[in-house]
């Protein structure tokens, strides 16, 4: 086993809060419209076990920006299909003069594997229920663009917790700021353990309780690929915990709703809701190119 | 010391079994124990000495729980590297489990595993399935296996769900006065699950398994025990306080109720997890803090019947993938001892006395094996002779299992084995 490349991003939980806000600072410095050539001649393997849309397209949009050679694999239509295990494929793209992987991956802790196993950096763009660090950093981009500083905010993240991956990486890094976290959902979705993540987290059944007075609502959804036998009544989940225009009053007047995506309106939120000029769902979709450039440059560039 | 006889001069014998704690001399002849006597006392030559002074002399360890991969899967571990580190370790005898490739659910593996073709260095006593290939449907011919040398009867790796199936199974046990051992496990409630139901596991983003998964079975299996006089039901690798509380109310009522408890469940909690290094993935899981203490307390009392490692070797390329896709298991039989006597004796101040039993007559008596785990005349000439206060360093690369999965590697320990003999015949002496 190596020591993990310094500049590998595997989780938001081992981040300390300056290197966050050092990478916050980076993306702003990052435009994909005035392409800096950074990453010039260095290959990004974009290594793929699990669909995606946003992460991959945005990952790529980045690392071209800053003037690097992509490569996409995909579990389908790759050695991955014939049996080739996650650190021969880590040994293959090494050989073949990966300058950083970026991998996302339906086990917890698979970047980890790699990365302490390769003399690569390694980017976590989502390992299983663990987490998602660079959602996290971007929705931390986000919430920063509308609102002045993390001290004193209140977030609610309401939804399926438990199977998710984004969660739990902005809970480590809200609280690494000292925000105020409300957890809502069921038990089956939200197990009280939840507030054993970190500090300042708590936990709510009422929607009510967790949208009233909060600054940002983080909505997710209930990930139907992951509930491995949880029976779930969607009917009652969306007379409880769907966010309609009347609980969004609840909340503060300049609250901002958040949502990772996919969306699917009608279950977590109401189509007006995902339509209001409060949501900023398709603003982190934007953040998350800049984003990506920092972590990139980050990772593998010249400039810190 | 292959040799008709011998002596075992000035040590400390501890044979819980015949209730001695005292120095003692000891003689070995023909395989047999020919005599115990007091220092000194003991006449006539032998045609070997061995001076144990300083050292415990104590009936040869015997482990419950191993899995030696025979037949089928003889790149993780042989019947011969694994009886190899089981001397290493102290023990004489090791009971191996049915789950190999194929299934050991036939007369013919049974004889098969016991061959000396095998390469045994000691006593292999096969424990068979329960069901034709441990799918759980259809029972084997108990009475058949119990001819061709098995000692108790399982599915492990499997629990045995079924209330009918394990009904049967322990009719037949009271029937033929063979043991039972259950892998207590609703995998009804744990599918996808890779580690104990905790903080580390959510912490991680890994399914968690509850301890009611562990506790429920075992509650019903001694319900079902209880309908069954004589019926001989045995837990194996226990892990959780409420299991353990279901054993203690079957020992309270009349049925035949015994445990065994892992050197890693009393020694490592879930937290150890880490950042996913699967050598702390093992079924069941690693517990939380109050049910490792829990089992020290059933370890104290005399609630636990025996320690018993569930060695399960997996090639390296095996455990160095995803955690969750990893296979479940760790080797134990060189660290056993040491851990009993590193934790339980020096840490949490059981006797030494208590843990000789746990590993001797504890065990002996949980399958009958008649003639073992006890050092009274005429028993088998089956010695451990280990120093308690010996400082060593474990190294994983230095074992000689054939796989390397283990938690322990590079742990400081106090007790190592130092002479270990199997029917009058020495199979391991360290250096």
């Amino acid at each position: 086993m190596i020591q993990v490349a310094r500049r590998s991003l595997l989780s938001i939980e081992h981040l300390q809060a300056p290197e966050i806000l050092a990478l916050l600072k980076l993306a702003r410095r990052m435009n994909p419209l005035k392409p800096r050539p950074l990453l010039r001649g260095k290959r990004v393997i974009l290594l793929f076990y699990e669909p995606s849309t946003r992460t991959r397209a945005s990952f790529e949009v980045a690392a071209k920006s800053l003037g690097a050679i992509t490569t996409l694999i995909q579990a389908s239509g790759s050695s991955i299909e014939k049996g080739e295990s996650l650190l021969d494929t880590g040994y293959t793209l090494r050989a073949i003069g990966a300058d950083a992987i970026v991998i996302r991956h339906p086990c917890a802790g698979a970047p980890h594997l790699l990365a302490s196993h390769l003399d690569v950096p390694v980017i976590n763009a989502g390992d299983g229920m663990h987490e998602h660090p660079s959602q996290a950093l971007l929705d931390a981009y986000t919430i920063l663009r509308y609102k002045k500083t993390f001290k004193g905010l209140q977030v609610a993240i309401i939804g399926d917790i438990y199977h998710s991956r984004v969660a739990r990486s902005a809970i480590h890094l809200l609280s690494k700021f000292g925000v105020k976290i409300i957890l809502c959902g069921p038990p089956e979705l939200l197990p009280d353990v939840a507030t054993t993540l970190a500090t300042g987290v708590r936990v709510t059944r009422h929607l009510e309780e967790a949208v009233r007075g909060t600054d940002v609502i983080m909505l997710l959804r209930v990930q139907k690929e992951r509930l491995a036998g949880l029976k779930i009544k969607l009917s009652d989940y969306i007379a409880r915990y769907q966010m309609t225009p009347a609980r969004l009053k609840l909340a503060k007047r300049d609250a901002i709703v958040m949502h990772p995506g996919p969306i699917i309106r009608g279950l977590e939120l109401s189509g007006d809701v995902a339509d209001s000029p409060q949501s900023k769902i398709l603003e982190e979709v934007q953040n998350g190119v800049p984003t990506r450039m920092a972590i990139l440059a980050r990772a593998v560039g010249k400039a810190r | 010391m292959k040799s008709r006889s011998c002596l075992i001069r000035g040590g400390h014998v501890i044979d819980p079994a015949a209730r001695i704690d005292a120095p003692m001399d000891l003689l070995l002849r023909d395989g047999r124990v020919a005599e115990i006597a007091t220092p000194n006392k003991i006449r006539g030559g032998a045609d070997e000495k061995f001076d144990a002074r300083g050292l415990i002399v104590s009936p040869g360890f015997i482990d419950l729980h191993v899995h030696l991969r025979e037949p089928g899967q003889s790149h993780k571990e042989t019947i011969a590297t694994g009886t190899a580190a089981a001397a290493a370790g102290g023990f004489t005898s090791i009971c191996c489990m049915p789950n190999t490739s194929p299934v050991v659910d036939s007369p013919q593996w049974v004889s098969w595993l016991r061959q000396p073709e095998r390469g045994a260095m000691l006593n292999v006593f096969p424990i068979a399935a329960a069901t034709r290939a441990s799918k759980g449907a259809v029972i084997t011919d108990f009475r058949e296996l119990q001819r061709a040398g098995a000692v108790a009867i399982t599915d492990d790796g499997k629990p045995i769900l079924s209330d009918d199936i394990m009904r049967e199974a322990l009719r037949q046990s009271a029937d033929i006065d063979l043991t039972i051992v259950q892998h207590a496990e609703d995998t009804r409630a744990t599918q996808g699950c890779s580690m104990n139901d905790s903080p580390t596991a959510f912490r991680l983003g890994l399914r968690g398994m509850k301890a009611s998964a562990e506790a429920s079975i075992v509650d019903r299996d001694v319900q079902l025990a209880q309908q069954f006089p004589g019926a001989r039901l045995h837990v194996a690798h226990l892990s959780t306080a409420d299991a353990l509380k279901a054993v203690r109310r079957g020992k309270r009522s009349k049925a035949h109720v015994t445990c065994e408890v892992t050197p890693h469940h009393f020694t490592l909690t879930d937290e150890s997890v880490g950042e996913y290094d699967s050598n702390f993935k093992m079924n069941p899981p690693l517990r939380s803090a109050s049910d490792r203490e829990a089992l020290i307390v059933g370890l104290a009392d005399g609630t636990v019947d025996a320690i018993a490692t569930d060695h399960a070797p997996h090639a390296l390329h095996e455990k160095l993938v995803e955690f969750e896709r990893a296979p479940f298991g760790i080797t134990g039989l060189e660290t056993a001892l040491a851990l009993a006597i590193t934790r339980l004796h020096r840490q949490y101040a059981i006797p030494l006395s208590r843990i000789v039993e746990l590993f001797t007559s504890g065990p002996a008596r949980v399958f009958g094996l008649r003639g073992r785990g006890s050092l009274a005349r005429g028993s088998f000439a089956d010695v451990t002779i280990f120093d308690p206060k010996k400082r060593w360093r474990f190294e994983a690369s230095k074992s000689l299992s054939k796989s390397h999965n283990t938690p322990f590697d590079g742990w400081q320990f106090i007790g190592k084995a130092v002479v270990t003999i199997v029917g009058g015949e020495l199979v391991y002496r360290s250096q």
